[in-house]
């Protein structure tokens, strides 16, 4: 099965990447953005999607920091 | 006193991690695949950018077989030292509270920063006494340290007023465990043990491991 895993900074902690580019995107034009952040999107086809959230707490997000969401279909 | 210092693949550090640490004892390169220590008595897990820094810092290098060793070996009280990288890895290894985020400034920082002792109660700091001023320098892109909401961690060095160089939640610089024996810095004290290359406070850290008697006594020493 195709899977997708979402990790974002988690809400509160500062977000440097996400703010760098909602600075540039007013630079570019593009007014009226905002709350802007960067995460990773990681894809996979795993057998058994039943283990995506221990992966997801081992290795794929640190969840002291990220947030994680499984897209699984 | 035997010194194992760890080789991953991307470590960077590691060969200056080990002149210093002979400096103060025997030493032994631990390669990543390996699970033998080969009798060390404390470990240094260096800097650079183990298996490539991919995913996040020091996520996948927590999982080699060598880390694997590592954690039984602080687990049992054994002195366990992260230096940049190496630290990364230890709080992703869950040996050390807390995590290590992109600068604030997203910028790579290389520079000397002045470090205040807070404890010196350490394996890693009894060379030192609290509030003494270390110049080491610092050299990365994700060293903004970011504690565990609502826990105590125990920090051990501070970035001195104006030399956080970025953005880390009360200027921490070095935290331990609990027990003390697991220390995490990202300042480089192996890059500061040689006057050419500018200070010589790195070699507090090596020496306190090698517990070389730092200070004597003020009064009442022997013969007093």
């Amino acid at each position: 099965m195709r899977a997708r895993v979402l990790v974002r900074p988690k809400a509160g902690i500062l977000d440097p990447q996400g703010k760098a580019v909602e600075r540039a995107l007013p630079a570019l034009g593009f007014d009226g953005v905002e709350n802007v952040h960067v995460g990773r999107l990681i894809e996979l086809d795993v057998d058994d999607p039943g283990q995506l959230e221990a992966m997801c707490e081992k290795l794929l997000a640190n969840p002291l920091i990220e947030d994680y969401e499984i897209q699984a279909s | 006193m035997k010194l194992g210092i760890v080789r991953f693949p991307g470590s960077c550090d590691e060969v200056d991690a080990q002149l210093a640490a002979a400096r103060v004892g025997e030493t032994a390169l631990l390669w990543h695949g390996d699970r033998d220590l080969q009798g060390a008595d404390a470990v240094i897990v260096p800097g650079g950018f183990s298996y490539g820094d991919y995913l996040r810092v020091g996520a996948i290098a927590r999982f080699s077989p060598v880390m694997e060793s590592v954690i039984d070996f602080a687990r049992a009280g054994g002195p366990v030292l992260g230096i940049c990288n190496g630290f990364q890895v230890l709080c992703e290894a869950g040996l050390l509270p807390g995590a290590l985020l992109p600068n604030a400034g997203l910028r790579f920082v290389c520079r000397h920063v002045d470090l205040v002792v807070e404890d010196a109660e350490t394996p890693f700091t009894r060379a030192c006494a609290p509030g003494d001023v270390l110049s080491i320098p610092v050299k990365h892109t994700t060293g903004r340290y970011h504690r565990p909401p609502g826990e105590d961690v125990r920090v051990v060095l501070r970035y001195a007023p104006g030399h956080n160089p970025n953005g880390s939640e009360d200027d921490v610089a070095a935290v331990a465990n609990e027990a003390g024996n697991v220390f995490g810095l990202m300042p480089h004290p192996e890059h500061a043990v040689d006057p050419l290359t500018g200070s010589t406070d790195g070699l507090a850290i090596f020496e306190s491991m090698a517990a070389v008697p730092a200070r004597v006594p003020a009064v009442g020493g022997r013969g007093a």
